[in-house]
């Protein structure tokens, strides 16, 4: 099946960039989308490959902006097979790699080598996102015009959030001249402070220092200002309050070259689910309130919120199994990312297509990639979903090489069956 | 939760009654304890306090058991409280104070864990500097776990011989007016407490400047205020909580003589409370910082007295835990 033709009969097209939601077959050829019926049971004379999708839902492979692999540097947390295994089973066909390595993504070889070096490990498309600043300090800007050359899609700081709105300034002036998309992951750490988890009752109940939501709000206030002024493409990495929607709601009216970002954790979880000190829901930003996560599916669903990734961040036990304070942020996340999405739609809060669009045309958009979309001449990613299969994610199903995942022993309802990139198979559900 | 009968909440010092299993495995925080397991517990206690006033000061209920008091803070007092209550019940403690870099504080603790663990003890003490820390010790361990202190979290030990000396003089803890002065934000001394005196049915006042009130505080006590004159007025016990010099620029307290001037109890400040007011401190005192020495040493309080209900309290714990528990 590797070569040739192949065919997906029998199933449910769902393509957000078109809008389109309805039973037909996809033709693939040579890698490509060759052609897309609206006859569930067109023939297909000569083809090698015939797939009866059974009627499951066939949607654009997910693209996923917000991955940390730990290649290189920290491979026993993630090599780029590991995260592309993962990937796969998850139905995430192109994912973004943050430069947070060591040696830090700041340099063109760099980029150059562990793009190259994605195309031989991993089954699925890795992208990776260049430093903003050197060694990520951010100071000195790094040189975007051949880090765009030698393959990398965007330009970050990863985990770290650049303080100085003068470096700010210069960055986003610089970006706009080689139209590289900035994404800058906000904290103002003054106001983080030795925050652990969201300002409130619970923090204060479990007597845990609080991270304000302004935290948030105040940096993102000044990056809108900053990206009107300069031009940038902006792409706020991850906001996690129901204000910073607001604000990304407002500054959008005038401005059309920002846009923003969420983590699927914020989207499916709030900080109750820290419960008794449960350090694999320590996540940077913090889980916050109910009413924080509700405004973020409001924010989807009118369209102010962008994009959803898993912000798969793979942590070893030894910095994960310790006192919350104390213990690393970050989860897993590429293997749940389409099925903690469809709670979103399964209680009815966002419909299916917008909760797709996020994690597939959306981004693809952002980042000026072709995928994400099944249309004619697109690269044949794509996966067959079981939107109503239920099931249970156990820790020794997990495919990433660490466990830190806040969904372990979680019921989904929907599942990713079959994944393919370039019209091959990389992933099946038996 | 129905509350018990305020009849019952004071039982008489002689009583020998016998007291039913304890039916906690360990004890991490007030936050687990029903009012009628708070009062079983003041009631132990309050068996207890005899005990030490004797001249042969023995109840040798511990007898063969191992008690490892394990602190990875600095200590003397609670220490020393832990360490006398469990030799006053018979155990034979063993104290380890563990320095640590905050590193490598979390792999310390597991590890530790596991060690002593293999040492088979019947029950550790064990204070901490992170909130959590101690619970998740306790899941580590096959033994009872005492929490002596978690990070900002609770200090259970201290709420229980808080209430027991209030209620050796006030003859009850429901309906009291109790004011909590001082870094509520950073006080496990403070939560405790609240939640103790929340479950018996006291009115709660938390007293300090906005910087030192964690977010959601409405939500935990009756009251608050950031004027001590009128957070002290009428009440029935005024408790004060330690400045700790080293949070003073944290928490970004201009001067440590701004705030005496303003949340340091004198003479004057007291004077609004009621004249029988019990002045308390969970020690150690910073005379001049968050009270005046005449005041701490003053008729109404009863700063020693809480020592010397802590060592029975803890005899209590050890008791219920070790000696007495549901499932031996």
């Amino acid at each position: 099946m590797m070569s040739g033709k192949l065919i997906v009969q029998n199933a449910r097209i769902a393509d957000p960039a078109s809008g389109r939601d309805a039973p037909g077959a996809l033709l693939v050829e040579n890698g490509r989308i060759e052609a897309i019926s609206d006859n569930p049971a067109e023939p297909a004379p000569g083809v090698a490959t015939i797939i009866d999708a059974k009627g499951m839902l066939l949607a654009p492979g997910l693209v996923d902006m917000r991955v940390f692999i730990g290649e290189p540097g920290y491979e026993y947390r993630e090599t780029l097979k590991s995260a592309g295994n993962a990937a796969a089973a998850g139905g995430v066909t192109t994912f973004v790699g943050m430069p947070d390595t060591d040696p830090v993504l700041d340099d063109h070889a760099l980029v150059e080598f562990i793009a190259r070096r994605a195309k031989t490990e991993s089954n699925v498309n890795v992208l990776p996102a260049a430093a903003l600043t050197k060694g990520l300090k951010g100071g000195e800007l790094t040189e975007f015009g051949l880090l765009k050359e030698s393959g990398a899609v965007c330009l970050t700081d990863g985990k770290k959030s650049i303080q100085s709105s003068a470096v700010l300034r210069a960055a986003f002036t610089y970006a706009a001249s080689f139209g590289m998309p900035v994404v800058h992951h906000i904290v103002d750490y003054g106001l983080r402070g030795q925050g652990v988890m969201n300002e409130g009752l619970f923090a204060t109940t479990l007597g845990l220092k609080g991270i304000p939501r302004e935290a948030e709000t105040v940096p993102l206030a000044r990056d809108l200002q900053l990206a009107a002024l300069t031009g940038v493409q902006y792409h706020a990495a991850q906001i996690s309050t129901g204000a910073s929607a607001a604000l990304v709601a407002t500054a959008r009216n005038d401005v059309a070259h920002i846009s923003a970002g969420a983590s699927i954790n914020n989207l499916a979880l709030n900080e109750l689910d820290i419960g008794s000190y449960r350090s694999f829901f320590k996540l940077s930003p913090p889980l916050r309130a109910e009413d924080d996560r509700l405004a973020l599916a409001a924010a989807l669903k009118n369209g102010t919120l962008d994009t959803i990734h898993s912000g798969h961040d793979p942590q070893d036990s030894e910095g994960k199994r310790q006192p919350f304070a104390d213990a690393k942020n970050g989860a897993i996340g590429l293997e749940t990312l389409l099925a903690a999405a469809l709670r979103l739609v399964h209680d009815g809060s966002v419909p299916l297509l917008t909760v797709l669009k996020a994690m597939t045309s959306r981004p693809a958009e952002i980042l000026g990639l072709e995928c994400g979309r099944i249309e004619k001449r697109a690269p044949a990613d794509f996966i067959l979903v079981d939107l109503d299969y239920p099931w249970t994610y156990e820790e020794s199903a997990i495919r990433s090489r660490s466990k830190n995942t806040p969904f372990e022993g979680a019921r989904f309802t929907g599942k990713v069956m079959k994944t393919f990139v370039a019209g091959q198979q990389v992933f099946s559900h038996d | 939760m129905a509350m018990p009968d305020s009849d019952d909440t004071v039982r008489s010092s002689a009583s020998a009654t016998p007291f039913s299993p304890f039916r906690h495995r360990h004890l991490l925080g007030i936050s687990q304890l029903d009012p009628f397991e708070i009062v079983d517990l003041l009631d132990r206690a309050e068996t207890m306090v005899p005990i030490s006033r004797q001249p042969k000061k023995i109840l040798p209920t511990l007898s063969g058991k191992t008690q490892i008091n394990l602190f990875f803070e600095n200590s003397t007092r609670t220490l020393a409280s832990f360490e006398i209550a469990g030799k006053r019940l018979g155990a034979l403690v063993s104290n380890m104070s563990v320095k640590t870099s905050s590193v490598a504080k979390g792999e310390t603790l597991i590890d530790t864990a596991a060690t002593l663990n293999a040492m088979q003890p019947d029950v550790i003490v064990v204070r901490h500097g992170s909130s959590g820390a101690v619970e998740l010790l306790s899941q580590k361990v096959g033994c009872s776990v005492i929490n002596a202190g978690d990070g900002s979290h609770e200090h259970p030990t201290q709420a229980l011989l808080d209430a027991l000396t209030i209620r050796r003089h006030k003859g009850r803890l429901n309906g009291l007016t109790v004011a909590i002065c001082g870094d509520i934000a950073n006080s496990r001394v403070a939560r405790s407490n609240l939640l103790l005196l929340g479950a018996m049915q006291a009115r709660t006042r938390v007293v300090a400047p906005r910087s030192l009130l964690p977010a959601g505080i409405e939500q935990i006590a009756t009251e608050v205020h950031t004027d001590m004159r009128k957070g002290l007025e009428g009440a029935d016990v005024v408790m004060m909580l330690r400045l700790q010099r080293e949070r003073v620029a944290e928490t970004m307290t201009p001067s440590v003589r701004e705030y005496f001037r303003f949340f340091g109890l004198d003479e004057e400040k007291l004077s609004h409370a009621k004249p029988d007011a019990l002045v308390m401190h969970p020690g150690p005192m910073n005379r001049g910082v968050e009270i005046d020495p005449s005041v701490a040493d003053g008729p109404q309080s009863v700063i020693t007295e809480q020592v010397e209900m802590g060592v029975a309290v803890r005899m209590a714990v050890l008791d219920a835990l070790v000696a007495n528990k549901a499932n031996a």
